[in-house]
């Protein structure tokens, strides 16, 4: 299985990144040849085992919903590339 | 010449009072300030807030307090979150980055009274083998400067192997902390999936990541680790087991430990034969410890690479999605609308490296690809945990190669990701399977570089490692010699 030139610009697309021509050119062959290895697991029957998101079995890790200490809005916004002194600032979302 | 020192003869002298917290902090800054310029291993450097942590440790340290660490000069990999210390993770996007909170690795660092000297150098989001990757600088080898360090924490391998620091904490998702260590001829662990808290640890593969110690020695590796471990309520897949004492379990001598060299090691291509040579010679040392020697088989191990490059770049992929130009970190000036402000903070500010796995991810993961690709890979990992939980039935520890050659030549494989991939060949299982790793020097090339043997045990049997690696280096000197920096 090979990726094409314009998927790698479509998933680039889902990933929010921009490619220039001669970055996509280098990145299909690069991500072709790394797919094309990747291929290998198709050597090897798996069946119906059940697969592996995690190395050891965790259940879940519940604790009292406890008033705490945390970030204070001032600290949590200390490294915004844009604040005012309440919020986050993006570029506008919803055109007038 | 104290920062030759190790973290054990440290704290001799410490409690002699022979040497001062903050003398000793100074010859290390010094140290720092005459060889960082041809090794690049630090990023930042913390020389103000060292000190001033140097006169506390010498308070405590005068009070009677008995800190197990008071006082001892540690690096620190620019991953783990250090309040009010810039934290890169050898990115652009985070190179402003200053956390306002601190990982629960150095909040045990610092209650155990170490001193921060500095944050150490990486691979842009600790992907990568080489330190090649870092958007900052290059880190030389400090054994033969025209070759890498290995990576990703390679500025903390290198800050130990120069000695300009005594010990120093990396992380390990495919062999991060092992593979530098090995390289640089330093004592690396990569301890059980769930053993070290990971919160504040800047995330890249989930299920794999996990904070590791490097060190001079088994003993100074052993005690940071102590530090460092145990159950933390704020990372959930952290582990509530107990943390043994690792220094009482050192022993003596290895009777009665069956030793497991895994076949499919053998056969490994593009191995080097002096790697090889020293390996074997390793696995003899340690019969004439007592340990038995028997083969076994993890038969999945062609195909651990393979899961390893679909399931990490996978996890990448989404942990990665938070860089937006939106909370922290940097964002394109030129922002426009709220879709190209994300994509030109993101293409500006990841490097290729982080590119090509976050794309790759996102392939991975996406409609029509996922059973074939992140699926599989997850089935194969199955298979691999598989094999290792059946080695475990008729061994105790498993001896292999770190990596499959001495610390290569900057340059030679940047250029070439799956070659680079490739490098990490010996060190990735253990992180799919959640099992520890040690890596321990155990050679040297002809061309005087280091050559670390692995070795690997079951779930939270860190104390059996640490007494085997401690016994082979009480056999050996690889440990002692240091490299030709003046």
């Amino acid at each position: 299985m090979s990726i094409t030139r314009k998927e790698v610009l479509q998933v680039a697309d889902l990933a929010r990144l921009d490619l220039d021509d001669a970055a996509l050119d280098k990145m299909s062959i690069q991500i072709n040849e790394v797919l094309g290895y990747v291929a290998q697991m198709n050597e090897v029957d798996t069946g119906d085992v059940t697969p592996t998101s995690h190395a050891l079995s965790l259940t879940n890790a519940f604790r009292e919903d406890e008033k705490a200490e945390h970030l204070d809005r001032k600290r949590a916004l200390s490294n915004a590339p844009h604040a005012d002194n309440e919020t986050f600032v993006v570029p506008r979302v919803i055109k007038a | 010449m104290p920062h030759r020192l190790t973290i054990h003869q440290a704290q001799g002298l410490l409690r002699e009072k022979k040497i001062s917290a903050v003398e000793l902090t100074q010859a290390v800054l010094d140290r720092i300030r005459k060889v960082d310029e041809r090794v690049g291993a630090y990023i930042t450097l913390c020389e103000a807030s060292a000190l001033e942590q140097a006169r506390k440790a010498d308070r405590r340290i005068a009070s009677g307090d008995p800190s197990p660490l008071a006082g001892i000069p540690v690096a620190v990999k620019d991953i783990l979150c250090t309040r009010g210390i810039r934290t890169t993770c050898g990115s652009r996007i985070l190179e402003n980055f200053i956390p306002p909170y601190d990982a629960t690795v150095i909040q045990r660092l610092e209650a155990a009274g170490v001193v921060i000297v500095g944050k150490t150098n990486m691979d842009e989001f600790a992907m990568g083998s080489s330190n090649e990757y870092s958007a900052f600088k290059l880190t030389r080898n400090p054994w033969d400067l025209s070759r890498i360090p290995g990576g990703s924490s390679g500025g903390s391998a290198a800050a130990v192997a120069a000695d300009m620091c005594l010990g120093a904490i990396g992380s390990d998702t495919g062999g991060s902390v092992r593979q530098p260590a090995s390289h640089c001829g330093v004592v690396g662990m990569k301890p059980t999936y769930g053993r070290v808290s990971r919160f504040g640890l800047v995330a890249f593969a989930s299920s794999l990541d996990q904070v590791g110690p490097l060190a001079k020695c088994v003993y100074d590796n052993a005690l940071l680790m102590k530090v460092i471990a145990g159950h933390d309520p704020k990372d959930s897949t952290s582990a509530p087991e107990p943390v043994p004492d690792y220094i009482q379990a050192f022993g003596k001598g290895l009777d009665g430990v069956t030793v497991g060299v895994p076949v499919e090691y053998r056969s490994m291509v593009g191995m080097d034969p002096e790697v090889s040579e020293a390996v074997s010679t390793a696995m003899e040392t340690m019969e004439r410890m007592g340990a038995r020697c028997v083969e076994v088989s993890l038969p999945h191990t062609p195909y651990a690479v393979a899961a390893y490059y679909v399931i990490a770049p996978s996890e990448a992929s989404s942990n990665l999605a938070r860089y937006d130009g939106v909370k922290y970190g940097f964002r394109d000036p030129e922002a426009g609308d709220l879709a190209g402000m994300y994509r030109r903070t993101r293409s500006k500010g990841f490097g290729p490296e982080v590119q090509r796995r976050i794309i790759i991810g996102t392939y991975c993961l996406s409609a029509g690809y996922y059973d074939a690709y992140y699926r599989k890979a997850s089935q194969v990992r199955s298979l691999i945990v598989r094999d290792f939980k059946e080695a475990f039935e008729s061994c105790r520890l498993l001896l292999s190669p770190v990596a499959p050659t001495p610390a290569f030549p900057i340059g030679e494989k940047v250029e070439d990701p799956l070659t680079m991939y490739l490098s990490d060949v010996f060190t990735l299982s253990a992180n799919l399977a959640g099992i520890p790793g040690i890596s321990v020097p155990c050679g040297f090339s002809g061309q005087g570089l280091p050559i670390g043997l692995q070795i690997m045990g079951n779930h939270f049997d860190e104390a059996m490692l640490y007494r085997a690696a401690h016994q082979f280096e009480q056999a050996t000197d690889y440990h002692l010699k240091k490299p030709p920096l003046q």
